[in-house]
């Protein structure tokens, strides 16, 4: 008879190997009387479901006569919470529910606490003048005034002559110093006092012997971006000494520029925090007690002094505290007397003094937050993640 | 501290009663001024030419020398100092100066020659008219200009003032700077011609004026001030021309004042037309002067404006240390001349609105840092408040980043240059903040979108006002980079800026609040870009960054950008 060409294909090879027939030229002949198929045999004992043994399966799947397949089977029976009627679950309470009032009746998806929720949208402010703000607030719960701050352009003379520093220092180097091109020298000064600057680096007076060097008035003109705050705080006090005198307590927190290398603490322009009083018979022991305040009300109130020197302070102090986290002292800041050759020139009463401290804003906001590179702080550098997460400034509220 | 010698009687006739010395010590200590010294008028003459000491005879005039502080311009006559005790005292109310109402075309001008700009480059003037003087008058008109003279005008190198009896002379005036030879006229007590470089050595005698001849006598050109018939008025700093020279008899007055600085010229013709517009037909009323410049620009002078501050109470308070009610305040403030209307602030505390008069030129912010920063820091807030993250950016930038990437020309006027930088990026003072703000975006491209970040900080710029050239200028600048350029979004946040700070919006040319206008500034794209006017004047501009600048800046995303000063809004 005929066959499908397919099974014709299967039978027809094993046939031939087993030498069951043989092909004729027109007719295909039978050899043997009986055949033992074993195939055949094989394959029904699989249909039965009986067990066959583990190499003919591995020899029927070869020849692609079974494919073996995975029956999985499930037991169920009812739960506790089984109900003949599909229940929905909802994500969210919607205006819907409120108004169908069906929110009564309705189970809320659990919702997973390991994830976190949605991030605001909102803007924020940045971290260095965060903590400035809270600086500035100290200065003012203790009574401090703020200074005009906002020239960043400063002459030599009230950048470093007044302050009495000499005008062959090092610090007016152009190596340290950032020298104007434009506008390279100032308009105007008062010129009685710069008389008295003059005479008091030449030849001293009120008590000092001065630097005995030949003093430049183009020196002085020259123009600066100014490298401290102190300019400010000089202008400030010789504007005090022209009328009649007061006590005062100035602060300012602002920016300043030095022309040095720059690496990973240091850039060319930062934030000078500098607080100054002036007032009749004032010692070294008020200059500590008002460290001792303003710095506890910081967070650190293990305090040590170090003699230093200043050009324009005498007697100087560094100031060191302790820092629990890294087990050591650290410097923290710069302190001193404003010298009489600064003082007396101005035209400040003789019983006068002026205690100053001064600190950069950049270092503590660095050890505060963990940040050792101050690019991840300050310009254009700064990934805009860190100031959206950086937290609110405690500073001052302990 | 200066000193003012006043007749007592005088004094007391001004004032509308005697006092016993001490009762005066007494009244001058509430005030704060001090009597320094009891003399008479022929014992300061004794004194100056060193003769022996006599007894005070009964029929001599008592002098009351009188200390006053070096910023008080206004008490440094007897009608200043009389008028300041009786505001005091409770006698008079605050006097309220005006211009007198004629228009522009009536008022006399005075054209103002470039060459000035090369000696004395400012000038400005006003007239009294309908003044009646008596000797006691006059010699108190000249004593004031010699005090100003002594004194804020720094011994006449930063201005000069020059009276003259104006029906002598005719306007229009011209201000200009001629070679010395050219000048040639009779100074006053003089009676005979003088050529100005003559008269340079003429005066190299004369001990009162040979301290003034430095100030111009290197010059190739000396300020002169002619009327129209070209006769001289004045030789500024140094003599006033004797055809116009006041007398007893004179009627109107016209005052200029000379300078090399603005400001300080204002300050010293306020002060003399508020101190003698008292003795004006129509009592302090002052008519303007218009003053014209080469190039186009003028301005009416004196400028008698009220100056406008807010104070919180509580901050008066806190700084006197004693709790104080408001109309206590209120009335303390009026006695000094400053006039104080309640008002309430906008975080609903008290306040008030002081108007200080241009007599008060003292008065310059009620602590100019404080206020600042307060506003800085209230503007910040509102800023943060609409979403966008604050950055700190450096004010150094190289050349390149301020001006050519920015499509910005350098006009050579504005920018703080370094003499010594190391590297490029420390060569100029940022002058707006725009390239920071870029460089910003530029290093955080991978940021999420919309990036909306603000920065609130001062840009330094050139400032011939100043006494080093050069000033800062707080600014507020905002981006937003997107998808989309988000320019209705910046335009929403500047409407949002002038909201929070309380100015209207007004349809164009209307100077009580700010309008805007199309703009067409480099930086910008074209057609999407705007100026931003308030009160008249331009103080900020926004728009989308043009592509080429962002290119610049490697910025792949559009951005729109805003920038305003925000020293205009106080």
């Amino acid at each position: 008879g005929k066959f499908e060409p397919s099974i014709y294909k299967i039978g027809c090879t094993q046939a031939i190997k087993n030498k069951w027939i043989e092909m004729g030229k027109s007719a295909v002949s039978r050899k043997v009387q009986h055949v033992d198929d074993r195939v055949r045999d094989l394959l029904v004992q699989i249909q039965k479901g009986e067990e066959v043994s583990a190499q003919d399966i591995d020899a029927l799947k070869r020849r692609k006569l079974i494919s073996s397949q995975i029956w999985k089977g499930f037991s169920v029976k009812k739960g506790p919470n089984y109900t003949p009627k599909r229940k929905k679950m909802a994500t969210d309470l919607t205006r819907e529910h409120l108004q169908r009032g069906d929110w009564k009746e309705i189970e809320f998806k659990e919702y997973n606490f390991l994830a976190k929720g949605q991030p605001t949208d909102g803007g924020c402010l940045h971290p260095l003048l965060k903590v400035k703000r809270q600086i500035q607030l100290i200065f003012l719960q203790m009574g401090f005034e703020e200074m005009a701050t906002n020239n960043f352009v400063e002459s030599s003379f009230w950048n470093f002559d007044v302050l009495f520093q000499p005008q062959q220092h090092p610090a007016r180097d152009s190596h340290d110093t950032f020298f104007l091109k434009e506008p390279s020298t100032t308009r105007s000064l008062p010129e009685d006092y710069v008389e008295r600057v003059k005479q008091v680096h030449e030849s001293g007076g009120y008590g000092s012997r001065g630097y005995g060097y030949e003093w430049k008035r183009e020196e002085a003109n020259k123009n600066l971006l100014r490298t401290h705050t102190t300019a400010v705080s000089s202008r400030m006090l010789y504007a005090l000494a022209q009328g009649k005198f007061a006590p005062k307590k100035y602060y300012s927190i602002d920016r300043v520029f030095r022309n040095e290398a720059v690496d990973r603490t240091h850039l060319a322009e930062f934030h000078q925090i500098e607080g100054l009083i002036c007032d009749r018979g004032l010692t070294l022991g008020h200059l500590i007690g008002v460290l001792e305040d303003f710095f506890s009300r910081l967070g650190m109130s293990k305090l040590k002094f170090k003699p230093a020197y200043n050009p324009y302070t005498e007697p100087s102090m560094e100031i060191f505290s302790y820092h629990e986290g890294l087990q050591k002292w650290v410097e923290i800041g710069n302190s001193g007397m404003f010298r009489p050759e600064m003082l007396r020139p101005m035209g400040l009463p003789e019983d006068v003094q002026v205690i100053a401290w001064g600190l950069s804003l950049e270092r503590p906001t660095m050890i505060l937050y963990g940040i050792d590179n101050i690019r991840d702080l300050f310009g254009h550098k700064v990934d805009l993640s860190l100031i959206k997460r950086n937290p609110i400034c405690r500073i001052g509220l302990n | 501290m200066p000193t003012v010698s006043v007749g007592r009687d005088r004094l007391f006739k001004a004032l509308g009663r005697t006092y016993t010395e001490e009762e005066f010590d007494d009244l001058c200590f509430k005030f704060g001024i001090e009597l320094d010294d009891v003399t008479t008028e022929k014992a300061i003459l004794r004194k100056e030419k060193h003769l022996d000491e006599e007894k005070p005879s009964e029929d001599e005039e008592v002098i009351y020398k009188i200390e006053v502080p070096a910023n008080r311009y206004d008490l440094l006559c007897l009608e200043g100092l009389a008028q300041a005790l009786r505001i005091f005292e409770g006698l008079d109310p605050i006097p309220t100066y005006s211009l007198a109402n004629i228009g522009q075309e009536s008022m006399l001008k005075m054209h103002v020659k470039s060459e000035t700009s090369k000696i004395r480059p400012y000038v400005v003037c006003a007239v009294l008219r309908g003044v009646t003087f008596d000797e006691a008058r006059y010699n108190s008109f000249i004593d004031l200009q010699d005090r100003l003279h002594q004194n804020i005008c720094r011994r006449r190198t930063l201005v000069a003032i020059g009276t003259h009896d104006l029906d002598t002379i005719e306007g229009p005036f011209t201000y200009e700077a001629l070679p010395p030879p050219e000048i040639n006229f009779i100074p006053l007590k003089q009676t005979k011609n003088f050529r100005a470089d003559e008269l340079m050595q003429f005066y190299k005698s004369d001990m009162k004026l040979k301290k003034f001849l430095h100030i111009i006598e290197n010059s190739p050109v000396f300020p002169v001030i002619y009327d129209r018939s070209r006769t001289v008025l004045s030789l500024p700093p140094i003599i006033t021309g004797a055809h116009s020279a006041i007398s007893l008899k004179t009627k109107n007055v016209f005052i200029e004042c000379t300078a090399t600085d603005l400001t300080k010229a204002n300050i010293v013709l306020n002060t003399m037309v508020t101190m003698f517009s008292v003795y004006c037909e129509r009592k302090f009323e002052v008519e303007p002067v218009e003053v014209i410049y080469d190039d186009g620009k003028s301005y009416i002078s004196p400028d008698l404006s009220l100056y406008q501050m807010m104070v919180n109470l509580s901050y008066i308070i806190s700084t006197i240390g004693v709790s104080l009610p408001a109309h206590e305040v209120a009335r303390s403030l009026n006695k000094m001349q400053l006039h104080a209307k309640h008002s309430v602030l906008e975080n609903n505390e008290t306040g008030f609105t002081i108007s200080v008069p241009p007599t008060r030129s003292d008065i310059l912010h009620p602590i100019d840092p404080q206020i600042l920063n307060q506003f800085t820091d209230l503007i910040k807030e509102e800023i943060a408040m609409a979403g966008y993250t604050e950055v700190l950016l450096f004010i150094l930038c190289s050349y390149n980043e301020n001006f050519t990437m920015l499509n910005r020309k350098d006009d050579k006027s504005t920018a703080v240059i370094n003499g010594n930088p190391r590297t490029a990026e420390f060569e100029v003072s940022r002058t707006s903040l725009m390239n920071g703000i870029l460089k910003s975006i530029g290093h955080n491209k991978d940021h999420p979108k919309p990036i909306k970040i603000f920065e609130v900080g001062d840009v330094v710029l050139l400032d011939e006002t100043k006494d080093v050239g050069a000033s800062n200028r707080p600014h507020l600048a905002a981006v937003y980079c997107g998808v989309t350029s988000g320019f209705e979004l910046i335009h929403g946040l500047v409407d949002r800026v002038m909201e929070v700070t309380g100015n209207p919006f007004v349809s164009p040319g209307d100077k009580t609040g700010y309008y805007i206008l199309s703009s067409n500034e480099p930086e910008f794209l074209p057609g999407r870009q705007a100026s931003i006017i308030y009160k008249g004047k331009q103080v900020g501009t926004f728009g989308i960054v043009h592509p080429q600048v962002l290119d610049n800046f490697g910025i792949p995303d559009p951005c729109s950008y805003m920038e305003v000063d925000i020293e205009s809004f106080l």
